[in-house]
């Protein structure tokens, strides 16, 4: 079986001066299938299993809960806007097809384009494709919202993986975190898609002032219908059904601007937005579910634990300092703001994606901080900055991107100043002991004297 | 160092204690928590402060003393390391130990048994100018092809520095001078007579003599070679005196000889070759303990007399000299220092009690591939073909003169190293592994826990040469800080050599470091860097600039 498929990888191999992007397609497919058989030559002789595909690859395991979630949420969402099927596990089959209508383009989408640049790239550089897609691929469908068009996923990762990483020399190289580069580059260029007060429910669309009603369900679903129709299930229907009175346009950070912790119980429980049954990004909703990837993360050693607890750190820092100095008694003129910072700061947790950020985006290994004690003033800030920007920023509702990519950006000055401190110990250390030499050597002149 | 983390850790302390406090006082309502909170902050740290001052006058006055604050527990604040610091055996009682958390052991199949077995197979020995680094590539020969020499005769000299002889280990004939790229010597093979004869020798006698003559009679005897000098491992400048001597007196590395096989039998050698040495410093000779097994190791090192004594605790590379160096009294600016193996110690000593050069040496003979591990007793620079025999389980394995981590391959047909005491023979892997990367099909040394191998304890592995992966640009980051017990940066001092930066690479600690000290490193490396050979890259230009 094995030889059987090497003996076909021979035979299929195209030509590498003929045809140098073929080529490198092909390398980069059989160095997938096959660990290549290259021995060790100079140094040592026995290298540790880890690689680079290995490292990457348990990044998207760590992610794979959050798709399997994301797709079901991605429905469970739409439908509850319509106020169809309000159970968890009512009109599961319907929420899971929906969930994969809406992702699996955008999925395929992210991966076409991006394989396509780095192979691209690896081909004009003559190198081997790198796998620093595999988890840039795997990270932006989740952090995009369902109803994304696919132009503008396409122009985005095609900016991020050129301008982002190639422009620096690829894998490595990169100053700024790849996937939410994509993000911030759809969030200023798209304002209107992404700006993140307004919910993101699939398949809803605006019909009038202040009236939203769900789009009309096509031709795929239709496929489905008739496939449901056969078993007996409940169908998609026509669609084009009004909203519920009760749904908000509004995200519950949305609503903690302008009303505080108060005005987000309204609508959402508390445990509605741990557990993820809330509308956001497609992979970042449910807490307990990034918790888990974290904690696989951080037992496998892919990701730093540091900077984790770091970030939660600043993140509870940042909240007790905002809650500090918020006022304790609202009157019917008091703003928005400060009802905002008046929720307590372990509520912060609830809202937002912050553990999402935390866990995989702050975690980059390529753009966060390189050293130990760095990594512990990297995650600090970013988890002091994100929150200042979430809640003092009026323009933003939610602050984790900006304040990674902020402090990607900062990331090589922390790690400057910490090699300094390491050289001016190893100058300061040596200064000691010469002189400790020194007068011990003065110390035996003084005794042979005697 | 450790003061200011008291105090960092003191202050990091009492901001966590005024945020529980601010904490607290949330569900309590009144708008003036704040300041109820800045004045709990302020008492805090106004006590902290205080502390911190006591403590610091402390420091001062016990440094004007010559004390050390740590070891006679003059700080107020508890050292962290006290309080949960893992044990250490009794035996090491009164004598310092430095527990090292961070390495790796790696536990390989095919250690050697505890026996020794003389080497008679083995006819071909050879000295090779390449072992001693620093030495240029075409060394001036005093013997040609044909002549017979005795052990301890002289075969070549560096033409830079003409006192110091390179003498054979072994008497008898010199057959091949063979020569390598750009018609550098690489080895000159002498045939071993039978009988072996000695050059004897007259030593100084140590009570009487100056140093000036024991460094004349180191050079001209042949005992230079023994020696190398840090920083770059070289063969040690004939005009300089080292700052201090270290001896590791045990091998951490895989599949290591064991210190107490080599030294059965020969402790008073030992003994006088430490005696050698300490007449040779400014300061002191070092001794690297094991403090790593209960019992205690052999009473040659810890009885050993004129050797400041240290144990050590930890992983591979605890047992690597350069970390010894590192937490005794590290190398920088313009210190040199000497090191030595245990076997080079004896035949050191052997020189001066018998009057003749011993190159005889135990060598290990290990790996997975090997019929029969065990150590065998032969000279320096023994051919490896002769020195295993039929002892191979198959003929696709790589030779090893030292160890898996920084020895070099070698062939049948070549010669152990000089100061090599182990032979490693472990599979090629030369083959594809289908999914190799994500469902490897057998367990491989790893410090990774995305292998299961956390579950197994001391499983010892079977490992080949593959590299289970292709070479990338340095990734991730948080590898080579677990295996690297030194406060050193791996990743950024080999960016610094990469980009040809000098002082940045001499601040970063390049002069502590010799490539088996990043051997541990490159094995982790994650984009399979060969950090060994930037290194030595690395040292080679410095060495220029100097």
């Amino acid at each position: 079986m094995k030889k059987a498929l090497l003996k076909f990888f021979e035979r299929i191999e195209p030509d590498k001066d003929k045809s140098p992007f073929l080529h490198t397609g092909y390398d980069a497919f059989f160095t997938f299938a096959f660990t290549p058989n290259h021995v060790t030559a100079g140094g040592v002789h026995i290298r540790d299993g880890m690689d680079l595909k290995r490292t990457m690859v348990h990044v998207v395991l760590a992610l794979q809960l959050l798709y399997i979630f994301g797709t079901y949420n991605i429905g469970n969402q739409h439908f509850a806007a319509l106020g169809l099927y309000p159970g968890a596990f009512e009109g599961l089959h319907l929420k899971l097809v929906y969930g994969l209508i809406k992702i699996l383009p955008i999925f395929v989408v992210t991966h076409l384009v991006g394989l396509g640049v780095e192979f691209f790239y690896a081909a004009r550089k003559g190198h081997a494709v790198e796998e620093g897609f595999l988890v840039s691929g795997a990270l932006i469908p989740l952090i995009m919202p369902p109803d994304i068009p696919l132009w503008i996923l396409s122009i985005s990762i095609i900016f991020a993986v050129i301008i982002g990483k190639e422009a620096f020399g690829g894998t490595g190289m990169n100053i700024l975190n790849i996937a939410l580069l994509a993000r911030v580059f759809v969030f200023f260029a798209y304002p209107t898609y992404i700006s993140g007060d307004e919910v993101w429910v699939a398949g809803i669309e605006k019909v009038g002032a202040g009236m939203y009603a769900g789009q009309a369900y096509g031709m795929v679903y239709g496929a489905f219908d008739s496939l449901f129709n056969a078993f007996g299930w409940a169908t998609f229907g026509a669609g084009q059904t009004a909203v519920v009175d009760t749904f908000t346009g509004a995200t519950p950070l949305g609503l903690a601007a302008k009303g505080g912790w108060a005005a987000v119980t309204e609508h959402y429980s508390a445990s509605q937005m741990w557990w993820g049954n809330i509308p956001g990004s497609i992979g970042e909703t449910s807490k307990p579910l990034v918790l888990v990837g974290a904690l696989f993360l951080i037992f496998t050693k892919v990701a730093d634990w540091r900077i984790m607890v770091a970030s939660v750190v600043g993140f509870v820092a940042c909240g007790l300092m905002i809650n500090g100095i918020a006022p304790d008694v609202f009157g019917p003129e008091t703003k928005g703001i400060f009802k905002f910072m008046a929720v307590p700061w372990y509520y912060h947790f609830y809202m937002g994606s912050f553990f999402f950020a935390m866990a995989f985006m702050a975690t980059d290994p390529v753009t966060a901080a390189s050293t130990p004690m760095g990594k512990w003033i990297y995650g600090f800030l970013i988890g002091f900055i994100g929150l200042v920007i979430r809640i003092l920023n009026p323009a933003y509702p939610e602050g984790w991107m900006l304040a990674i990519l902020f402090m990607n950006v900062f990331a090589p000055l922390i790690d400057y100043y910490v090699l300094e401190a390491n050289v001016k110990r190893r100058s300061k250390r040596q200064l000691a002991l010469a002189k400790r030499r020194a007068a011990q050597a003065v110390e035996v002149e003084t005794v042979t004297i005697d | 160092m450790k003061g200011i983390f008291n105090k960092t850790g003191l202050t990091a302390g009492m901001v966590f204690l005024a945020f529980q406090l601010s904490a607290q006082s949330e569900s309590t309502s009144g708008s003036n928590i704040l300041l109820y909170v800045l004045i709990g902050i302020a008492i805090i740290l106004f006590f902290g402060m205080l502390i911190n001052v006591a403590d610091n006058l402390i420091g001062i006055e016990a440094k004007q003393n010559n004390i050390d604050v740590e070891a006679s527990g003059l700080t107020l604040v508890p050292n962290f390391r006290h309080l949960f610091g893992s044990r250490t055996a009794a035996y090491t009682a009164g004598t310092p130990v430095t527990v090292l958390t961070k390495g790796h052991d790696i536990l390989l199949e095919g250690e050697a048994q505890d026996k020794v077995v003389p080497a008679t197979g083995v006819t071909r020995y050879a000295v090779q100018p390449p072992n001693f680094l620093g030495l240029q590539p075409i060394p001036k020969l005093t013997v040609a092809v044909g002549d017979s020499v005795k052990a301890g005769d002289q075969l070549f000299f560096d033409k830079q520095m003409p006192d110091v002889a390179f003498v054979s280990p072994v008497s008898g004939e010199v057959i091949e001078i063979n020569r390598g790229a750009k018609r550098a010597i690489t080895e000159i093979v002498i045939l071993a007579d039978k009988t072996q004869e000695y050059r004897q020798v007259k030593a100084p006698d140590l009570a009487k003599a100056d140093q000036a003559t024991l460094l004349r009679f180191m050079q001209e005897s042949g005992a230079w070679s023994l020696l190398h000098q840090r920083p770059f491992n070289i063969v040690p400048d004939p005009t300089r005196v080292p700052r201090d001597i270290f001896v590791s007196t045990f091998d951490t590395a895989p599949l290591a000889p064991k210190a107490s096989v080599v030294i059965a039998g020969r402790e008073a050698a030992f003994q006088k070759g430490i005696d050698v040495l300490a007449k040779l410093t400014s300061g002191q000779v070092h001794l690297g303990l094991d403090g790593r097994g209960d019992e205690a190791p052999p009473a040659a090192f810890t009885q050993a007399t004129n050797a400041s004594k240290r144990y050590f605790k930890g992983k591979h590379p605890a047992g690597n000299v350069g970390v010894q160096i590192h937490h005794t009294a590290p190398v920088g600016g313009s210190d040199i220092v000497w090191t030595l193996g245990v076997q080079e110690v004896i035949t050191l000593g052997n020189l001066f009690l018998e009057g003749r050069f011993d190159a005889s040496r135990i060598v290990a003979l290990t790996g997975a591939e090997l019929k029969d591990a065990h150590y065998v007793h032969t000279f320096a620079g023994a051919n490896i073909g002769e020195l295993i025999g039929n002892n191979l389980s198959n003929d696709h394995v790589r030779l090893i003169s030292g160890d898996v981590l920084s020895g070099i391959q070698k062939t049948t047909n070549s010669y152990l190293n000089w100061s090599d005491d182990q032979i490693t023979v472990i599979e090629e892997g030369d083959f594809y592994e289908l999914f190799g990367w994500l469902l490897p099909i057998d367990l491989r040394p790893t410090i990774s826990n995305t292998f299961p191998n956390f579950l197994f304890g001391d499983i010892k592995f079977r490992a080949n040469t593959n590299t289970h992966g292709e070479k990338r640009a340095f990734v991730v980051t948080n590898d080579y800080e677990q295996v690297m017990p030194m406060d050193i940066y791996p990743q950024h001092l080999m960016k610094a050599i990469i980009i040809n930066d000098i002082e940045r690479m001499e601040g970063l600690g390049i002069m502590e470091l010799v490539e088996e000290d990043v051997a541990l490193c490159e094995f982790v490396c994650v984009s399979k860097q060969p950090l060994q050979q930037i290194l030595r890259e690395g040292l080679n230009n410095l060495r220029e600039q100097v």
